[in-house]
């Protein structure tokens, strides 16, 4: 197989730090997001207890995952769910297809899925003929738009409700330069209204499958997500196979972390458990693998599959706020990104865990504890070991790492480094330094301290 | 007690005075400091880029060097983190300036004047890696170990930020290989201290300085940047 084109994410963030005034922008508003978080953990005395706790009962899960997946399905069985499962994106999207088809669906609502995205189904589906709308507010924006989410929680965060105004009025008819964020939401509202009546199936993502009971949350704001599925005669929930919690009562850990982790809210407005479909209507569940059960066997990145999804550590990443989410040209941008996509595509995404500093605050704001920073740093060396840095790249670290363990060799080049810079100035000046274009040059003084030592000790 | 000062090679290099102010500053504090001339180096470089295999000399011209002393200090809280995440046989014996001053020596007093306005730059190794502070991301009560030796320090006026506790974006490698948006935290964290009204950056960290300068320097800022054992060491009389 031909390997994937590789994502240049340095390219990509110069890109948009083209408009500081946006770059600006971006960052504050989810900083914002970051401080909210703030302020509403600090409402919760046990807040580092609750994270431990829910770190734990994910290890748990992730140790055990078999048994919970066997325990889940037999338990959905019992409620009346067809529970199907699926090893990639091309068999989730069959799977959801021959649903729909067995049915003679052309139409679906589709509300808070990052799965279904991850997996491409809206443009499957539509090369099969059947429309799919979002009904999550950000996700019908960017859907009108022909755009991708650029944050797993808030998908349109990268738009100005200028920019929004402007879509709403080339696809809704809203007036020119209406941007109201009140009058747009009632748009969209009234625009959805319609499609929730005329729709037969609904799609919904799942924030948590309880194995004990079969059931599965999905959390929202804006109750879309459930207006299509209380509609619906056939209800389909995407799952990745990692969201399991073992059960009911572990409710009351995760649903108090994720949304104060996400949004800065103590709960989300609407935390939906559906068990048992209702007379009449079909409910399905996807399980899906995609990847899962390979990062689940790698013991530095099994960790990862913790994840809740609740975007804290993209909001607090000083570089996603300063790069944007289409840098990382992933489904998943950010910190958590940057550990989830080199399983799936090294060699598209093996510049990911370089786009960091290794600041660590994402490992901190984690509710659920993932080591982010620390397998940031890991994949780097896997990255490495499987010959994917640049012939430049390894040739420069061989011959550091030489004069850096050689006593010999370091005094030489030191002395090398001063004679250049005292009179060769435009070697190292020069715009092709890409420290020097906007930073000046740190000044070497005649006596370096090993020098200074000798002279003085 | 005998310390083993470690210098990395950019501080060497570059920044000498911060080189010689930790040293000059534990001796005063009756602390007897032997400095091996071999290693420069803690590997983290290399390692950062993904070639930790690549550290191996590094890592025995330390080990070797440093092993027999009862403690190692270093005015570079990042590659002291390196050294206690990647050198085992340093484990427990390798300590950042900072934190040998407030945990071992349990400094409570200093002989320091520097009648300036300072903020402090909490480098993220330090921060997160070495705890030298509380991080603004944990829910736990808050202290700082350099806020509380820059408390000692006679006619110092500390400064307040806006974002306590934000990279600077300077990251290794990052910064050259991820120049825009480095540039770009760099600029915001310069700002920061700008508009709060400091006169002096410091940190325990001379690469996040070091980074912080060259920023500095090209938009002709009056701030600057120095290295925490600068001021500690820095009396009536000028620098010890």
């Amino acid at each position: 197989m031909e390997p994937s084109k590789t994502i240049d994410h340095a390219a990509l963030a110069a890109e948009f730090n083209k408009d500081p005034e946006r770059v600006d922008w971006h960052d504050a508003t989810l900083w914002t997001v970051r401080q909210r978080r703030d302020m509403r953990a600090h409402q919760v005395p046990e807040w580092e207890a609750l994270r431990e706790m829910a770190s734990q009962i994910k290890e748990n899960v992730l140790s055990n995952l078999h048994s919970y997946l066997q325990q889940f399905e037999q338990n959905a069985i019992a409620n009346g769910i067809t529970v199907h499962w699926a090893e990639g994106a091309e068999d989730h999207n069959q799977i959801i297809y021959g649903i729909l088809k067995a049915k003679g669906i052309n139409q679906m609502v589709k509300s808070k899925s990052m799965l279904t995205e991850e997996c491409g189904l809206n443009e499957f589906l539509g090369s099969k003929g059947i429309d799919v709308v979002d009904s999550d507010l950000g996700e019908r924006i960017i859907q009108l738009a022909h755009q991708r989410p650029t944050h797993i929680v808030l998908p349109a965060i990268h738009l100005r409700k200028e920019e929004i105004g402007e879509i709403f009025h080339e696809h809704l008819g809203t007036p020119k330069g209406l941007s109201d964020p009140q009058e747009l939401t009632e748009t969209a509202r009234q625009h959805l209204r319609e499609v929730f009546l005329t729709r037969r199936a609904a799609l919904t993502g799942v924030n948590f499958g309880i194995a004990e009971t079969g059931e599965f949350v999905v959390c929202t704001n804006e109750g879309n997500a459930d207006m299509g599925a209380h509609l619906s005669e056939v209800h389909i929930a995407s799952m990745g196979l990692e969201k399991l919690v073992p059960t009911r009562q572990h409710m009351g850990i995760f649903l108090r972390l994720l949304a104060r982790s996400a949004t800065g809210q103590p709960i989300t407005t609407y935390s939906s458990h559906f068990s048992v479909p209702r007379p009449g209507q079909e409910m399905h569940i996807v399980l899906v693998d995609k990847g899962r059960t390979r990062q689940l066997g790698r013991p530095d990145f099994r960790a990862s599959l913790k994840c809740i999804k609740c975007a804290a550590c993209m909001n607090t990443c000083p570089v996603y706020r300063r790069s944007g989410g289409y840098s990382y040209q992933a489904t998943i941008a950010g910190p958590i990104g940057s550990i989830l996509t080199p399983n799936l595509d090294m060699d598209k995404y093996k510049n990911l865990p370089f786009a960091s500093t290794l600041c660590g605050s994402c490992t901190n704001v984690c509710p659920v504890k993932i080591d982010i920073h620390q397998q940031l740093f890991k994949w780097r060396q896997e990255i490495i070991k499987e010959g994917k840095g640049s012939a430049q790249k390894t040739f420069s670290m061989k011959l550091m790492a030489s004069i850096l363990s050689s006593p010999g060799k370091y005094k030489l080049s030191g002395s090398a480094f001063k004679w250049v810079s005292k009179w060769m100035p435009f070697l190292v000046k020069n715009k092709m330094n890409p420290w020097y274009r906007q930073r000046d040059m740190p000044q070497a003084p005649a006596t370096s301290f090993k020098e200074w030592y000798k002279k003085n000790v | 007690m005998t310390v083993g000062l470690f210098i990395p090679c950019y501080i060497d290099q570059f920044y000498p005075q911060a080189a010689i102010a930790t040293l000059r500053l534990l001796q005063r504090l009756g602390v007897t400091v032997e400095y091996p001339q071999g290693p420069v180096c803690c590997g983290q470089p290399m390692a950062n880029s993904g070639y930790g295999h690549l550290t191996k000399g590094c890592d025995d011209l330390f080990t070797g060097s440093y092993s027999s002393y009862d403690y190692v200090v270093s005015p570079s809280g990042s590659c002291v983190l390196h050294i206690k995440e990647h050198m085992h046989p340093m484990h427990g014996k390798i300590y950042e300036l900072v934190e040998f001053l407030t945990d071992v020596l349990k400094v409570d007093q200093l002989d320091a004047r520097f009648p300036h306005k300072v903020s402090i730059h909490q480098s993220c190794h330090g921060l997160r890696g070495l705890y030298l502070s509380q991080m603004s991301e944990r829910m736990a009560p808050a202290f700082s170990k350099p806020e509380r030796l820059l408390k000692m320090v006679d006619g110092l006026e500390l400064i307040d930020l806006h974002r306590s506790d934000e990279c600077c974006g300077f990251g290794g490698t990052f910064c050259v290989s991820e120049e825009a948006v480095s540039v770009k935290m760099g600029k915001d964290r310069v700002k920061d201290h700008e508009t709060s009204g400091a006169e002096y950056i410091t940190s325990s960290d001379l690469s996040c300085l070091m980074h912080m300068e060259g920023l500095l320097k090209r938009s002709k800022s009056p701030v600057k940047v120095i290295h925490i054992a600068e001021i500690l060491n820095h009396t009536e009389h000028g620098a010890q």
